[in-house]
């Protein structure tokens, strides 16, 4: 991609119908503008007939506006919020298998662990699988302590993320409401 | 009642007041078209069958953009399907609403690579506003609804159903909605509960309304921009020429904007882009207020976003939210449906006047046009509007033909020009043409159509023969494909690169081959002659008219520059 100054990480919470096809319609919006998306979430909600996407991107704002506009239009999709940093929590679950074949590696690993609170999900005799809960900066922190060890395998679940506070995406219906109906229906 | 789902197929497209369908049928939608013949469906709803499911995706297009009806085009599975995919995204493009319907493999092959089996909605899925795979016959009925209402709501479109083989075997319980309760039953009004849809018709932002009448107030060089949005919106044509007649104030067009505003009209100042007129684009360059209606502001008419329409303020007027500030940044928006949004404007309107600059505007002269003892593109336009008194639809193919037809035929009503001017598809034009007359029979319908675009689907005339559609498809026959070559002698130091067409056929005899009659003509009163006589005929006609080979589109602006900076005056 070429190098902008005015390319942020955005992140996208995407309300759609819980059906075949809807998550590469969405994610068909980002590649055919040459965007690649850095993390992708999809689950159900509250509701099983809705699935939410998480997705994290790097663009321009102006970018984002388009593609906010686009997935909008999209009829499997009821609800597009950009979660703004200052105002959102964001977490990942990061999986590692590191590499401890002796007492003194597991014990070096365990500590870190706990220095991070990531908790130690499976043990073998030439490894552990330790996971992580927590944003980037974290993740990012652990790996290098443990790329000494040797990690074997590292998984990502990819960035989930909710507004701070009681207001919810449902009450995003207002933004949609002016997209739908006009702003005089406020 | 039970029935069997292509009765119920059937029977919904009667709900929404279908009358004519376009297709081809093949071994999957065997069902299908097995209903029209076992319970009579043939007589309630007019089956046309082409020579090539692209020819019937844009007769069913043709038909859309030409009555503001939805289109109905059906296929088979595969190749019948992917045949399709041209004429979805040249209705996509355009924003004209088409309901295609194609009947896929059975479940127990879907996925297996089957004969014939293609992931027809995958495909599509950039193409179309919506697309549906239905795998439960008793979804059928609300999905028909579902699609049609989806195709001619908010900004229309093509929308595609694709239904499982197995499903078209069955029986299902079938209950008569008629067409006004249809919101409130079913998906469909499960889906306007929900938020995210434009089904319903925004209302204007009245403070949208009263901004865009203050900055009227303030302009002293305001200028209409209208575009396809104008006809596409009901009803809006009347609303459009009563708001820029009141506003008193120079308009242009883009191509797909053709007869929102008389073509004749003394405050019309042709259309505007890369072979807009001196006065259109000279009116965008030096406006202070640039209104666009239903118009998104193509590379073909916005050449160099930056410096577009670079003194004014720009006001966007659109039902699509994701059209606004998408190709040129714009100063003020108003987001809803063209006519009701007009309607609001006129409500508020003063009348104004601006003789200095629309004197300043029309100042602005095109080259005279040639008149000697060849036949010239726009001597052919002229004739055909004296001869049909202005009264005929113009389809066009893509190319030279298609500009010159733009330019020189005065358009007076919405719906008169049929042309894919989003997509540019060449080959569109017969197909087109077809669905326009079908749609309009009391309307005389000619086809504007250049020797390589022609040659693209002319196995069309087989259909034109055996419906006995009385279209008159003039060929603009230069031996070669102009359009490319303009730019190859422009831009590519007349390298002639693949574009020279001399070979066959002879397109009388092909029209002869088919059935049709056909002429040529080489001189202006020739042609004449024999459209007078192709008019009172009432048949299909093939008239092959010889023009220059190195006739060109005046005026141009290439791409990427200011709209004044003319290649080519």
């Amino acid at each position: 991609m070429r190098m902008n100054p005015n390319v942020t990480r955005h992140t996208l919470s995407v309300l759609v119908e819980n059906a075949a096809g809807v998550l590469s319609q969405v994610s068909r919006l980002f590649s055919r503008k040459g965007y690649n998306i850095e993390s992708l979430a999809v689950g159900t909600t509250d509701d099983p007939a809705v699935s939410r996407i998480t997705i994290e991107v790097m663009a321009d704002a102006a970018m984002i506006e388009q593609i906010m506009n686009q997935l909008r239009k999209q009829f499997p999709v009821y609800s597009v919020q950009e979660l703004l940093p200052e105002r959102s929590i964001r977490r990942e679950l990061v999986m590692f298998k590191v590499k401890a074949e002796n007492a003194d590696t597991r014990n070096e690993v365990i500590q870190i662990a706990n220095i991070f609170r990531a908790s130690i999900i499976d043990v073998s005799l030439a490894s552990l699988t330790l996971a992580l809960i927590g944003d980037e900066s974290k993740a990012d922190a652990m790996q290098k302590l443990l790329e000494s060890f040797g990690i074997l395998e590292l998984v990502r679940t990819g960035m989930v993320a909710l507004e701070r506070g009681a207001y919810t995406i449902s009450d995003e219906n207002k933004e949609k409401a002016e997209f739908n109906l006009g702003k005089a229906s406020l | 009642m039970k029935m069997k789902s292509p009765q119920v197929l059937l029977e919904c497209l009667l709900e929404q007041g279908v009358d004519t369908v376009f297709g081809y049928p093949g071994g999957t939608i065997l069902n299908i078209y097995d209903e029209f013949e076992r319970s009579g469906y043939k007589e309630k709803i007019r089956h046309i069958l082409t020579a090539h499911e692209q020819g019937a995706s844009h007769a069913a297009d043709g038909y859309a953009r030409s009555t503001g009806k939805v289109g109905v085009c059906f296929a088979t599975s595969g190749p019948g399907a992917t045949n399709l995919t041209t004429g979805i995204a040249t209705a996509h493009m355009d924003s004209s609403p088409v309901v295609f319907i194609t009947v896929n493999v059975g479940e127990s092959l879907i996925g297996k690579d089957s004969f014939q089996e293609v992931d027809i909605t995958g495909i599509t899925m950039p193409i179309t506003k919506c697309n549906y795979l239905v795998r439960r016959a008793e979804d059928l009925a609300d999905i028909i609804r579902e699609a049609f209402a989806i195709a001619r709501s908010g900004r229309p479109g093509p929308v595609l159903i694709d239904i499982l083989k197995n499903v078209t075997y069955e029986e299902v319980e079938y209950e008569p909605l008629p067409l006004e309760e249809h919101a409130s039953h079913g998906r469909l009004a499960a889906m306007l509960r929900r938020a995210s849809h434009d089904l319903k018709t925004p209302e204007p932002d009245h403070g949208d309304i009263r901004k865009l009448l203050d900055m009227i107030e303030e302009a002293k060089k305001p200028l209409v921009l209208v575009g396809g949005g104008v006809i596409r919106s009901r009803d809006a044509v009347p609303q459009f020429r009563k708001f820029f007649e009141t506003l008193n104030a120079p308009v242009t067009s883009t191509i797909m904007g053709g007869g929102a505003c008389p073509g004749d009209h003394p405050l019309f100042t042709g259309m505007v882009g890369m072979h807009g007129s001196h006065a259109s684009n000279f009116a965008v360059d030096q406006c202070d207020l640039l209104i666009a209606i239903g118009c998104r502001f193509s590379d073909r008419v916005a050449l160099d976003p930056p410096t577009f329409a670079r003194n004014a303020r720009i006001v966007q007027i659109d039902i699509d939210r994701a059209e606004i500030d998408k190709n040129v940044k714009t100063d003020h928006h108003i987001i809803g449906d063209a006519r009701r949004v007009l309607e609001l404007l006129n409500q508020g309107m003063k009348p104004h006047d601006y003789p200095e600059w629309k004197e300043w505007v029309f100042a602005h002269k095109e080259i005279p046009l040639k008149k000697d003892d060849i036949l010239h593109p726009h001597e052919i336009l002229e004739t055909i509007q004296a001869v049909t008194d202005g009264d005929a639809i113009i389809a066009t193919d893509v190319g030279q033909h298609q500009m010159w037809s733009a330019q020189y035929y005065h358009f007076s009503r919405p719906r008169q020009l049929i042309t894919s001017g989003g997509f540019g598809t060449m080959g569109f034009g017969v197909g087109a043409a077809m669905g326009a007359k079908l749609g309009n029979p009391d309307k005389p319908v000619v086809l504007c159509t250049g020797d390589g675009c022609f040659r693209m689907n002319c196995h069309e005339l087989s259909t034109v023969e055996h419906y006995h559609i009385p279209i008159i498809i003039v060929i603009f026959n230069n031996q070669t494909l102009g359009m490319v070559r303009q730019w190859q002698h422009l831009l590519y130091g007349e390298r002639y690169s693949q574009t020279d067409l001399d070979r066959g056929p002879d397109f009388v005899k092909l029209a002869n081959a088919y059935g049709i009659d056909g002429a040529r003509c080489g001189t202006q009163p020739e042609f004449e002659a024999v459209l007078k006589e192709a008019v009172a005929s009432g048949r299909p006609w093939v008239i092959e008219c010889a023009i220059d080979k190195d006739a060109m589109v005046h005026p141009m602006v290439p791409g990427g520059v200011p709209v004044t900076d003319f290649l080519l005056d």
